[in-house]
């Protein structure tokens, strides 16, 4: 039993290594939609969340991981895990549920009576006020039985160590590990927003206007999930549960050990480029001692858009083409930088897990690294 | 009201005369309630049209609109978080002042000494739930495609909402003054040195100067207008206190009557058309 719990806790730990974890939800991410119509039904989806929750009290079990999982601020981060998974499923199971009866010829859930409206009082009124209760008498019965941090005053003097982000920017705060501060702290929030913004004058699909589908907007709903629940949930607990002491990596179950030592042997593409390859010294002229960088970021995010095009590589040049014709040249060309600029998230990930790069490029003397 | 009966479909019987039916034809009564007491369609459109709070809604909606399993009520809940977290914070700023010295020790205090201190807990669990209720709605939003024509606006103003929600969050965060405050909120801030050509560790920002002189310093960058100094202190406490008690909320409460009167305008709850 001792043997088969550690067993697990190490597969787990292995598991959830920054890689795996991280391909994991990709994986699952598109898998989700590509499958929607086998995982929605109820009995399965049901099952997988019930054995999620009981891997959840078999991990309560560990002294490592409940010490993390009851400290009062990441409570709700766990609360806030199940809840997306909930409606994830609860989203999905419409959106299938309504391409089935589309597919059928029936009409969708929300075209039931569409022509019947009904009185906001009481039809409206009521619910809100029922989840109202529900919702005071929660916040209440939390607020009772768990109480809200205070450690230590204020001081300066004393770093604790690792110092977090509020919970909802340890996101932004793992990016910290790929990205310098300016990439990940100013530009990437900025550009999250201007995305966010810009997605109702890009998403020129027509279809999937005020109800759940999945099969009219799989291509929409694979890049929002990636972006909103692989990069941001994902990332946020990846960044409270298994960052520890000097943002060093620890898996669930790992005691936070403050002497851990990462083996830091990551490169520049410069020092990768001239000294592990060409076998020769770095030029004194950043400019010179970069231009691959330079050259390799303006082909990603300049000349990748017109290749992708203009150039048929395949299946996926078809589609680029075809949603360029159907966006319109502004549109296209906007969509595919912030799509580029959110990709190079992962790609920077796994270029660090694969050939230890550090930074594409890397220009110290102007506080421009990338 | 006398047309109550005019307006009783013959299968409802008479209701019977209440012991209270003076108090309702008083002129008080009659002056603060514009409809009558009868279950019927006129009357429970006039509670919605004749009451300020209640004309956020349309009189009439949808049915399929709402329904639970497709608004999830995260909107609403959002809002109702909102009213929970001013009543909670506005009875906090009774207890609190925002100054180094005492910051702490009113928390302590808050905690210890004073009856029914509960509304801390209630305030800072309040505004968890907010944020994740607020990212759940925008979930919901965008799988049902209710960003599209014509609500583009509106998931933009949405998209705001949302910043502020984080910028209450974190603004408050500092708040209690302890430890966990002030170094989330220094980690946070850090981020603003390396603002691009306004933060003195930003690329760009050295080539800002006028001779010899750098014009974008430690003294004088962005982190510094943000945090009143150069490390998280005294200033900043205050900064935060004015921006989380009055600023943002000032903010969120105008841009929030903006995207409820736009829900209205732009058709209300989404559907197919």
């Amino acid at each position: 039993m001792e043997a088969a719990s550690d067993t697990l806790k190490m597969i787990i730990n292995k598991i959830c290594e920054p890689e795996p974890f991280f391909i994991l939800m990709v994986l699952w991410c598109f898998a989700s939609v590509i499958w929607a119509d086998k995982w929605v039904k109820p009995k399965i989806a049901f099952t997988m969340m019930g054995a999620f929750f009981l891997l959840y009290l078999f991990s309560l079990t560990d002294s490592n991981f409940y010490s993390i999982a009851t400290k009062g601020d990441n409570i709700p981060i766990i609360a806030m895990l199940f809840m997306s998974v909930y409606f994830t499923w609860l989203g999905f199971w419409r959106g299938v549920e309504n391409d089935k009866r589309k597919a059928e010829g029936r009409p969708m859930i929300e075209e039931e009576g569409k022509e019947v409206k009904v009185l906001v009082w009481p039809h409206l009124i009521y619910i809100e006020f029922i989840v109202g209760i529900f919702c005071t008498a929660l916040l209440v019965v939390w607020s009772i039985v768990i109480m809200a941090p205070l450690e230590e005053p204020a001081s300066s003097a004393a770093t604790p160590n690792p110092s977090k982000a509020p919970w909802y920017f340890l996101g932004l705060q793992e990016m910290l590990v790929y990205f310098d501060p300016w990439m990940a702290g100013v530009v990437a929030p900025s550009l999250i927003i201007v995305g966010l913004m810009a997605i109702p004058y890009l998403d020129k699909n027509p279809k999937g206007n005020g109800y759940y589908t999945i099969k009219e907007r799989w291509f929409a709903i694979s890049f929002f999930n990636f972006g909103y629940l692989v990069l941001w949930m994902a990332l946020i607990f990846l960044g409270t549960v298994m960052r520890g002491p000097n943002w060093n990596f620890f898996g669930p179950f790992d005691y936070w050990d403050v002497h851990k030592q990462p083996v830091l042997n990551n490169l520049n593409l410069s020092e990768l480029f001239f000294i592990k390859t060409l076998d020769m010294g770095l030029p004194e002229h950043w400019l010179k001692r970069e231009a691959l960088g330079i050259a390799l970021t303006v082909i990603y995010l300049f000349v990748l858009p017109v290749l992708f095009d203009k150039v048929p590589f395949f299946k996926i040049g078809e589609f680029f083409k075809k949603m360029r014709i159907e966006m319109g040249a502004v549109r296209y060309y906007t969509f595919i930088f912030l799509f580029l600029t959110m990709m190079s998230l992962p790609i920077k990930m796994v270029l660090r897990w694969t050939v230890n790069l550090k930074y594409v490029v890397a220009i110290p003397e102007y506080f421009f690294n990338i | 009201m006398a047309d109550d009966k005019e307006l009783r479909p013959a299968h409802v019987p008479k209701r019977q005369q209440s012991i209270f039916q003076p108090i309702y034809d008083s002129q008080i009564w009659q002056s603060i309630f514009r409809h009558g007491w009868m279950d019927n369609d006129r009357n429970r459109a006039l509670v919605i049209i004749t009451n300020v709070f209640m004309h956020l809604h349309p009189v009439r909606i949808r049915k399929s609109g709402v329904m639970l399993s497709f608004t999830w009520c995260m909107g609403g809940l959002s809002f109702f978080l909102f009213l929970v977290e001013t009543v909670t914070g506005v009875l906090l700023m009774f207890y609190y002042r925002p100054t180094a010295e005492y910051a702490y020790v009113d928390i302590v205090a808050l905690r210890e000494h004073v009856p029914l201190g509960l509304f801390r807990e209630m305030h800072r669990w309040g505004a968890h739930a907010m944020v994740i209720i607020v990212w759940l709605h925008m979930f919901r939003v965008f799988l049902t495609g209710s960003y599209k024509p014509p609500r583009e606006f509106n998931w933009n103003v949405g998209v705001i909402l949302l910043v502020l929600t984080l910028l209450l969050s974190f603004t408050g965060y500092l708040l209690p003054w302890d430890q966990l405050a002030i170094w989330a909120v220094t980690v946070g801030t850090n981020m603003a040195r390396a603002t691009p050509l306004l933060g003195h560790e930003g690329p760009g920002a050295m080539f800002i100067k006028v001779g010899d002189i750098s014009l974008v310093h430690a003294g004088s960058d962005v982190r510094f207008g943000l945090l009143g100094g150069r490390f998280v202190g005294e200033a900043t406490l205050l900064r935060f206190y004015v921006l989380h008690c009055v600023a943002i909320p000032l903010g969120a409460a105008v841009l929030m009557a903006v995207h409820f009167w736009r829900i209205r305008k732009d058709g209300g709850i989404s559907g197919p058309m």
